[in-house]
């Protein structure tokens, strides 16, 4: 019997994060030099709750086949949206020299990034459904790989670190779901690996041993071993050269992340005060809009990237246990969505949108103790941004359709 | 594709595994920061937000020894500005001198001090006059870092009458604040500079405080600190000194601006020092909060050395007072009594080899004995004695009376005076055989190779008018302390009392000091300085002693450089001190109401 009833712990699990996030939006605005568009960010994140709510209930009420009919004209106007931002796009904020926005006539629309998040996640979903099976070999990857790449590539072209860094979470999580094997998926991330440890000549030769064992014991097809060995041996001799081709606000992000205190008062500041207002929380924080760090503007983007330093230094560390918990819950019971879903699409469908959300919390959170570098990734439900709170409802909304779609499986699956 | 129910919850478990552990490693990581590491960053959260303005410390009042004021604080401001960068001071003090006119002299300085402590609020105006005060008070939204505060002044009511002793203050260098005596002081701090000031330092100097104020990250003032209180500077307790203050004024307007030279007053027992002054003065209220420029050019250039304390700097041949340690050298060694006489009479002069030395008195005094040699201050009659003594008696004994040895007095840079330890100095400066007992006939008479400070002189005669033991001068109350530095028998001693006596008698050189009604002691010197002005050779005039003579209550030393007078004017000086500190009406309440 096909339920009609909602999912009302996702819900009830959407809506308190919402209403969290955006008790903290309004309290990243109470500064004591209060800047007005700061202060009044948080009427502008209730109007855009609103409107996403209405829209995650349109596509609560479409059914699963609609989404699965729109998916390819979506993810088509995705990259020609990401194509004409690259032309047309322009800066904003902290990150002035990102062309992140798509602007007509100097007002600003969107960015439609957080728009391919959406429409990759379900192009991925829908690729890898059309299988009979899951890809067994790496040339069984071409097609998932472009549908991911060619987004990846516009988007890195901004250039944006951190969205290109949920785009690889989202590949690798939907691959995953669809029952690729980890030994196919390790042979996968060996050039990434290859990439990072081609700094320093010693670690990259034992990789390059492990590697060499992995392709040894999993025996793939000798085109497909030789293009890794190969790819392994190129990743390690263009990684300086792709450093050099970093701008250079994102290398030294990437070299305080290593280590903040080399440059304290410049790029390794902002780590350093989002760890100062985190640990001086203590176990139940300063109190509700009280945060010091905030108020006299020792935190930077508080109301957007930084957002969680606030819940941590005013909240302390109930505060920001409970924000985890509301999260850990909601990703929780996404899985259970995929895993109760009653076709293959609708499952990588929910199970991409819950990747997407951990990566974005994972990274976020992550930066405010300097645990991951700085990416300037939101963090769902929480940071101030009108196309992000919407994107997240439509999410919500796509799950809520999934969930209600969804064979009771109650028999096979405890979750 | 694979979904197999079995696949599905298998896959479900292990994601369910892996955000599980993602979340719990999150959590641990917040609680490390929070939890563990959250006395580190709290204390670096305050720090970020607060911003300590030192509330500086008045400093201890000086007292005199009846509880007159020698030093106090007066309401001042200072203005200073709390910046985070030397770039963003300099700014600031751009907008301030649009308002209140400052020197590029005073804006490098406050650059300067901000280098040296980039903490603590900038001074930029120590002493900021009342005007310039509420000129920025009414702008004070203007200059963000902007700290206006109440910062005592030191003041010196009696100005150059107290400059010789109590110095003044100055804000620290910064090679001071290197030095080990100094650590703990911070940059902007003031310290003794000169005299008492200086010398007490440990003790005048109060305990900073501090006021918190909270600053955002750009530095600007949001508001004061709620939750910290301020904490209150605090004031050392008074500094009484032995001064007296009436006298310190009246030995200033006697030397007034004309005379120059110094003097020192003091209680023969117990060492205090009653009164200390060197002419021409200075107006150590012009040092606080910075001399300017012309001010202090203006004393560096004038000949007569207002800096220089003529008391316990300058040092100059003692002259005919010194004639009492030759006495006392001839006595101790059984060479002369008070009653004995000389082979050669004073016939104005005396041979000694082919050198003809002569007296002061070309008339000649005659046959003199010791006591009549001291009332007249024959030099043939000391000539004649030195040369009994030896080189070797005259110079030990020169050394037992502390004649090579600083006063001790409790001010700094004291100069020790000169005199040869031993023979072997003129070996060393002439050569063996370069010099001959000549100068044993200079140095019985206070010339030569010897040159003393006022405060040593002074001391000497505390000795002279006691049992033989000199008492260290002290200007702040501290241990007595005194040494025997010669033993005669209490019959010589009043002997030469006696003499003492008569030199301030109608028979002796300082016959026009005499007063009503007291018995002043002691002796005239006249130094000649080889310098002239209007053809009339300049002296360094002498007179020390004490008095009354029976039951001596001041000593006093007093030494007028280059002046054309004799040790008699020093004497007439001295005598007014004596009289003025003896007769006056006393301000004790018990002899007020008479009876």
């Amino acid at each position: 019997m096909r339920k009609s009833v909602g999912d009302y712990p996702l819900v009830i699990l959407a809506l308190l994060l919402s209403a969290y996030g955006i008790a903290v939006v309004y309290s990243a605005g109470q500064t004591d030099f209060p800047v007005a568009y700061v202060v009044g960010a948080w009427k502008r994140q209730l109007a855009w709750f609103g409107l996403a709510l209405g829209a995650a209930y349109f596509l609560y009420r479409a059914s699963v086949r609609l989404v699965d009919w729109l998916t390819v004209p979506l993810y088509w106007i995705g990259i020609v949206l990401l194509i004409v931002t690259l032309i047309f796009g322009s800066g904003a904020g902290t990150a002035a020299s990102v062309k992140g926005w798509l602007t007509i006539g100097g007002i600003r629309l969107g960015q439609p990034a957080e728009l391919a998040k959406l429409t990759v996640v379900l192009m991925l979903a829908r690729v890898l459904a059309s299988r009979k099976e899951a890809p067994k070999t790496l040339l069984d990857l071409w097609k998932p790989a472009a549908v991911v790449g060619v987004p990846w590539l516009l988007i890195m072209a901004q250039p944006d670190l951190g969205t290109g860094i949920v785009f690889i979470g989202i590949f690798f999580a939907l691959l995953y779901w669809s029952g690729v094997s980890w030994q196919l998926l390790a042979l996968i991330a060996s050039p990434a690996v290859s990439l990072i440890l081609a700094f320093s000549t010693g670690l990259w030769g034992a990789w390059f041993l492990i590697l060499i064992a992995l392709v040894l014991y999993y025996r793939p097809y000798m085109v497909e071993g030789v293009v890794l060995v190969l790819a392994n041996v190129a990743m390690g001799v263009i990684a300086p050269l792709l450093w050099e081709r970093l701008a250079p606000y994102q290398q030294r992000r990437l070299l305080v992340f290593l280590d903040p205190s080399a440059d304290p008062r410049a790029s390794g500041y902002h780590v350093l005060q989002s760890q100062v207002a985190i640990g001086s929380g203590g176990w139940f924080g300063k109190g509700y809009t009280l945060g010091t760090q905030k108020r006299l503007a020792f935190l930077p983007a508080q109301h957007t990237d930084f957002i969680f330093s606030v819940v941590g230094e005013e909240l302390g560390f109930i505060g920001v246990t409970l924000a985890l918990t509301l999260f850990l819950l909601l990703f929780l019971r996404v899985v259970r969505v995929a895993s109760r879903a009653n076709d293959s699409f609708g499952s990588l469908v929910a199970f991409g949108l819950g990747a997407s959300w951990f990566v974005h919390v994972l990274v976020n959170v992550g930066m405010t103790l300097n645990l991951m570098p700085i990416t300037g990734i939101p963090l769902p439900f929480f940071s101030y941004g009108g196309s992000f709170m919407l994107a997240s409802w439509l999410a919500i909304g796509v799950l809520l359709r999934i969930s209600s779609e969804g064979r009771g499986r109650a028999d096979t699956l405890a979750v | 594709m694979s979904f197999h129910p079995n696949e599905v919850q298998r896959r479900g478990r292990t994601a369910t595994f892996i955000l599980t552990g993602a979340f719990v490693f999150l959590a641990s990581a917040f609680f490390r920061t929070q939890i563990l590491e959250h006395a580190a960053y709290n204390l670096q959260s305050e720090t970020n937000r607060l911003r300590e303005v030192p509330l500086p410390a008045p400093r201890a009042i000086i007292y005199d020894r009846h509880g007159a004021v020698i030093a106090e604080n007066l309401p001042g401001y200072s203005v200073s500005i709390l910046a985070k960068t030397s770039d963003s001071l300099r700014v600031a003090l751009r907008g301030l001198s649009g308002v209140i006119s400052l020197t590029p002299e005073q804006i490098e300085a406050a650059v300067r001090r901000f280098r040296q402590a980039p903490n603590r609020p900038t001074v930029v105006l120590a002493d900021a006059s009342f005007d310039v005060v509420s000129v920025l008070e009414e702008r004070r939204v203007d200059f963000p870092g902007l700290i206006i505060q109440a910062a005592p002044k030191r003041y010196y009511p009696d100005k150059e009458a107290v400059a010789a002793f109590v110095g003044y203050t100055g804000e620290i260098t910064e090679s001071e604040l290197n030095q080990r005596a100094y650590r703990g002081y911070k940059s902007g701090q003031d310290v003794g500079k000169a005299g008492l000031e200086r010398q007490y330092e440990a003790q005048l100097r109060g305990k900073e405080g501090t006021h918190f104020v909270e600053v955002d990250a750009r530095g600007r003032v949001v508001g004061e600190a709620g939750g910290r209180g301020d904490i209150t500077p605090e004031s050392p307790d008074p500094l009484y000194t032995n001064i007296d203050l009436d006298l310190q004024r009246f030995a200033a307007t006697l030397f007034g601006d004309s005379l120059q030279g110094g003097v020192m007053a003091m209680d023969p027992k117990t060492g205090e020092v009653l009164a200390i002054h060197s002419a021409p003065s200075f107006d150590p209220n012009k040092f606080i909060g910075g001399v300017s420029t012309s001010y202090y050019s203006q004393l560096r250039d004038d000949p007569r050395r207002p800096l220089y304390n003529k008391v316990i700097q300058g040092l100059y041949p003692p002259g005919s007072t010194f004639k009492l340690a030759t006495a006392i050298m001839g006595m101790e060694a059984n060479l002369v009594g008070l009653d004995d006489h000389m082979p050669t009479p004073c016939s104005g002069g005396y041979f000694f080899g082919n050198r003809y030395f002569r007296c002061w008195e070309k008339k000649g005094h005659g046959d003199v004995n010791l006591r009549q040699a001291i009332e007249k201050s024959c030099d043939v009659f000391f000539y004649q004695l030195g040369l009994k003594l030896g080189i070797t008696r005259m110079l030990a004994g020169g050394v037992s009376l502390r004649m090579n040895d600083k006063s001790g007095i409790d001010l700094p840079n004291e100069k020790r005076p000169l005199w040869p330890y031993a023979a072997e100095y003129f070996n060393k400066r002439y050569g063996p055989g370069g010099w001959s007992n000549g100068v044993l006939l200079s140095l019985s008479i206070g010339q030569g190779e010897n040159s003393q400070t006022v405060a040593n002189m002074a001391r000497f005669y505390t000795a002279l008018a006691t049992d033989g033991s000199v008492v260290r001068p002290e200007i702040v109350r501290r241990q007595t302390e005194r040494t025997k530095v010669f033993r005669l028998t209490p019959d010589q001693i009043a002997g030469l009392q006696r003499a003492m006596a008569g030199v301030v008698s109608s028979r002796g050189t300082a016959a026009s000091a005499q007063i009503e009604g007291v018995v002043i002691a002691g002796k005239t010197g006249t130094a000649q300085t080889g310098v002239f002005r209007n053809g009339i050779e300049l002296n360094h005039a002498w007179f020390t002693g004490y008095a009354p003579a029976e039951d001596p209550k001041i000593v006093i030393a007093v030494m007028l450089e280059l002046v054309p007078y004799h040790g008699s004017v020093a004497a007439r000086i001295a005598s007014k001190m004596i009289e003025h500190y003896l007769k006056r009406p006393t301000i004790q309440g018990a002899q007020l109401e008479g009876d």
